[in-house]
């Protein structure tokens, strides 16, 4: 079936003509429920180029040239997002190139990378955009020949008219279709007939990143440009005195500059500044909270006793419940602080001219960067240009602006380009952190082994809303009680990849398997006897398609052969986040008296998949990273100083601590969700439940190779 | 400061720099060869690797007075149009996500292929430890490292 969108009078999208006689297609994606056509003179574009460089443009030769406006980190949005045009505009894929756009707020909105969220937020304003295209070139082509446009089909660029016999590729049509008036309504192809779409299409940045050519903010260098780096204070401490005497007699340091708690080392090259920060002699003196990892221990037990709660969500009688139950299963968990440790450092270039700023580098949140230095320079946002690298990698950490903003303050300072750049040990030891969390869950049974009660109580740190309120097990369950309680910590904290369910879903999971097997039921059919009744006869708000969730649990127990093997040990795991659906299974096999980690089996409902490499890479990815997290992700604290400072201490998974990840997708006809996150969250659970399965130890913290129910196992990694 | 004469990539460089530093930062700051990239700086995580005579390094940890007259070789010199056997399978299986261990991983699994051009699964991953992907694109690469093997 073909969607159609309906035009608005707000100005969208414009069509024009170039001198040298290309086409260009601007977007103005904040007015954007649908396209409005505006043909400008030649004149006009040239005198308006910042608003038309644009989104979309064929040059005379047919080359088609895509402008991706969200950052790429990874999650390969800079293939996926031109793919969804190119399909549309019928495009021969081979003859597209893809170029990554600046910060232009008024082209683009949304342009930013986070919450898994590019590609539900564009589906439709990407297909606009190819489709409207593709429209004027018809068009052109229909007037050219003296056909009706209804005859002319389009196939890989090349624009035919069978009748008449004549063909003819996109470039031929560029000058007449930037005359033509784009349509109030739209018809999208249909999406039996894609092509591109839903094909395995390689990374776009391939070749460069293979061969080391410069992509990445870090590889950014400009003649002249002063390099920096900073020593940041304590969490919760202030500088109190400066020695930077040793520091400034280091051979390559230019200056040393101070601001806000920071204190810059600047010079010509990078390594004599490594140097030169260890030489810094700083006194600092507490401001606030100075707190350590024991703090943080404390504080989690008496909040979760005592606390004042936020009430998240109550259904029913929860006290009534608890006081009739006929068994009652509670228990609590607690994750570690986490960094997010892209494998490229923190970097940014900025450029302080006068009431003008150059920003250039790695950023999630291109605006924000702008914003924070707008600020910083009391200069308007629109004397500030923003230039996106890639990014080597993000999880989260370059949403924030903190480093950017230190380029800024440098380069004022030294009235000179600067590069700022971060050290390993800058990134584990200058926030900000996924925050540690503590669970507690209680679960009411009645005979039967019904859930008549489920309450849960979260206590994070400058985490806000701890919990996912109408998430399942919500809407399953009569009697329902959710409350989050928050410490506001001096440590800088930020979200990470799956803000909040990157833990509690482990959490939620492996209780719900304590309360599946104290039930003496089986822990899949368990969930399915939820979600049944959640469909049937609804609690309260549901903030999850049940059916869409049966949907990947009964998937995944088929393609796991849940229960059916005696000899391996199964976990199970399920979660909505971030619009996707995950459901997974992690079999562990006794091998030679050795627990084995064989195998995680992981269904997924993403909607439409885009682009199966992709897909297969964020699924993969993010069980890899949820499970070497999980496995041995921990940052902890003394005195508002991290204790693991690089990655000798602080622990990344490796090639050899991976097993086999088999992912499956569903075939449905919803509207693409995207996959930067949900596949993380249900991972913990998925082993922590098979650990339980195999050992009978259960896991309730994290890292699980720094509990003491784990510490006579010897988990053995079995990879494909 | 010092001189030192270096051989990286076939070409003959001269640079003035202490002759504590890091041969990663030679070449990134000083010569432009910004593929080989800074990520630990403590030889735990592989993205600065190099070739030093043929064998995979850590040019992160590696002092420049002690490269001598060493034949370096960057992810820029591994082949003349980056066709060399390891990263036309990457390209083939589509490796990366952010990509930044990227170049890392290939010099390793160049090296390591040179030394042992018919491995096993298990000498791949014995091999390809040393190196950490944040992204996790390990499936991805014991694959390619094994397609490397099969087509060079």
């Amino acid at each position: 079936m073909s969607t159609v969108t309906r035009a608005s009078r707000r100005d969208f999208l414009k069509i024009a003509g170039t001198t040298a006689g290309g086409l260009f297609i601007g977007f103005n994606w904040f007015s954007c429920d649908s396209p409005k056509v505006e043909v400008l003179s030649t004149e006009e574009i040239l005198s308006q180029a910042k608003n038309f460089s644009s989104y979309l443009s064929i040059s005379p030769t047919g080359d088609v040239v895509i402008y991706s406006p969200n950052p790429e980190l990874g999650q390969n949005i800079k293939t996926s997002f031109p793919m969804v045009v190119a399909e549309e505009l019928d495009a021969d894929w081979e003859k597209v190139r893809v170029v990554q756009a600046n910060l232009d707020t008024e082209k683009y909105d949304r342009q930013l990378t986070g919450g898994s969220g590019a590609m539900p937020h564009s589906w439709e304003r990407l297909r606009t955009a190819g489709a409207t295209a593709k429209y004027v070139l018809v068009a052109a082509a229909a007037k050219t020949w003296n056909v009706p446009a209804e005859e002319i089909t389009v196939e890989k660029g090349i624009i035919s008219h069978k009748g008449s016999g004549k063909s003819g590729h996109f470039g031929e049509f560029v000058a007449s279709a930037a005359t033509m008036t784009a349509p109030e309504q739209l018809t999208f192809k249909d999406k039996k007939d894609f092509k591109i779409i839903g094909t395995p299409v390689k990374n776009v940045d391939a070749k460069e990143m293979y061969t080391g050519q410069p992509l990445y903010g870090l590889d950014f260098y400009r003649e002249g440009m002063l390099h920096a780096m900073i020593q940041r204070a304590p969490f919760g401490m202030k500088i109190k005195s400066v020695d930077d005497a040793a520091a400034r007699a280091v051979t390559g340091v230019q200056e040393v500059v101070t601001f806000g708690n920071s204190v810059a080392v600047v010079g010509s090259s990078t390594w004599p500044l490594m140097k030169a920060k260890k030489l810094l002699r700083i006194e600092y003196e507490p401001e606030g909270k100075v707190e350590s990892s024991a703090d943080h221990d404390r504080i989690f037990k008496e909040l979760l006793a005592s606390g004042k709660a936020e009430v998240r969500r109550k259904d029913g009688n929860v006290d009534a419940a608890f006081k009739n139950a006929a068994k009652v299963v509670s228990a609590e968990y607690q994750c570690p602080f986490l960094a997010h440790s892209p494998m490229e450092p923190e970097n940014f270039f900025a450029h302080v001219k006068g009431d003008k700023c150059e920003l250039i580098g790695p950023t999630q949140t291109p605006d924000r960067a702008r914003q924070s230095a707008a600020q910083i320079l009391g200069i308007p946002a629109e004397n500030i240009t923003v230039e996106i690298t890639r990014l080597g990698g993000g999880f989260g950490r370059r949403l924030r602006a903190d480093y950017v903003e230190e380029a800024v303050e440098v380069s004022r300072a030294m009235n000179a380009p600067v590069k700022v750049t971060w050290s390993r040990e800058d990134e584990l030891t200058g926030g900000a952190y996924r925050p540690a969390v503590r669970y507690k869950f209680e679960a009411a049974l009645d005979e039967s082994g019904n859930m008549t009660a489920y309450k849960l109580r979260g206590v994070g740190m400058n985490a806000g809303n701890t919990t996912r309120e109408h998430n399942f097990p919500s809407g399953a369950v009569d009697n329902v009680l959710i409350e989050s309680v928050n410490y506001e910590s001096s440590i800088t904290t930020n979200a990470w990849r799956a803000p909040i369910t990157n833990f509690l879903a482990y959490a939620e999971q492996s209780f719900l398997d304590e309360v599946a097997l104290e039930a003496g039921k089986d822990p899949v059919q368990f969930r399915l006897d939820l979600l049944q009744r959640a469909k049937t006869n609804p609690v309260g708000e549901l903030g999850y398609d049940v059916d869409r969730m049966i949907g990947v649990v009964q998937a995944a127990k088929e393609k796991s052969n849940w229960g059916k093997n005696p000899n391996v040990k199964q976990g199970f795991s399920v979660y909505f986040s971030h619009r996707s659906y995950v459901a997974q299974v992690a079999d562990i096999a006794m091998e030679g008296g050795t627990p084995t980690l064989k195998k995680i089996t992981a269904v997924t409902d993403c909607g439409m998949v885009i682009n199966p490499i992709g897909a297969n890479h964020q699924v993969r990815g993010g069980i890899v990273d949820g499970m070497g997290h999980a496995m041995y992700g921990n940052l902890t604290f003394e005195n508002g100083v991290p204790k693991q400072k690089n990655y000798d201490t602080y622990r990344l998974i490796r090639m050899k601590e991976v097993p086999e990840i088999e992912t499956h997708f569903l075939t449905t006809d919803f509207d693409p969700t995207g996959l930067g996150e949900p596949a993380l969250p249900p991972t913990g659970g998925s082993i922590a439940n098979a650990i339980f399965a195999a050992t009978g130890r259960r896991l309730r913290s994290q890292p699980f190779i720094e509990q003491k129910e784990f510490s006579d196992i010897k988990l053995d990694i079995r990879r494909a | 400061m010092a001189t030192f004469n270096l051989k990286v990539n076939g070409k003959n460089h001269q640079v003035d720099v202490e002759d504590d530093t890091p041969l990663l930062w030679v070449l990134r700051d000083h010569l432009g060869l910004v593929g080989t990239k800074f990520s630990c700086g403590v030889a735990q995580c592989g993205a600065c690797t190099v070739h030093i005579n043929g064998n995979s390094t850590f040019s992160c940890v590696t002092p420049i007075s002690s490269v001598g007259n060493s034949e370096v070789i960057t992810i820029e010199g591994l082949s003349e149009d980056g066709d060399h056997p390891v990263q036309k399978a990457w390209e083939e299986v589509d490796v990366a996500q952010c990509g930044y261990c990227q170049a890392g991983q290939i010099m390793q699994a160049a090296a390591f292929l040179k030394s042992n051009p018919n491995p096993s699964m298990d000498e791949i991953d014995n091999a390809m430890n040393r190196n950490i992907c944040r992204c996790g694109t390990y499936h991805k690469i014991r694959e390619a490292v094994a397609l490397a093997a099969k087509t060079k």
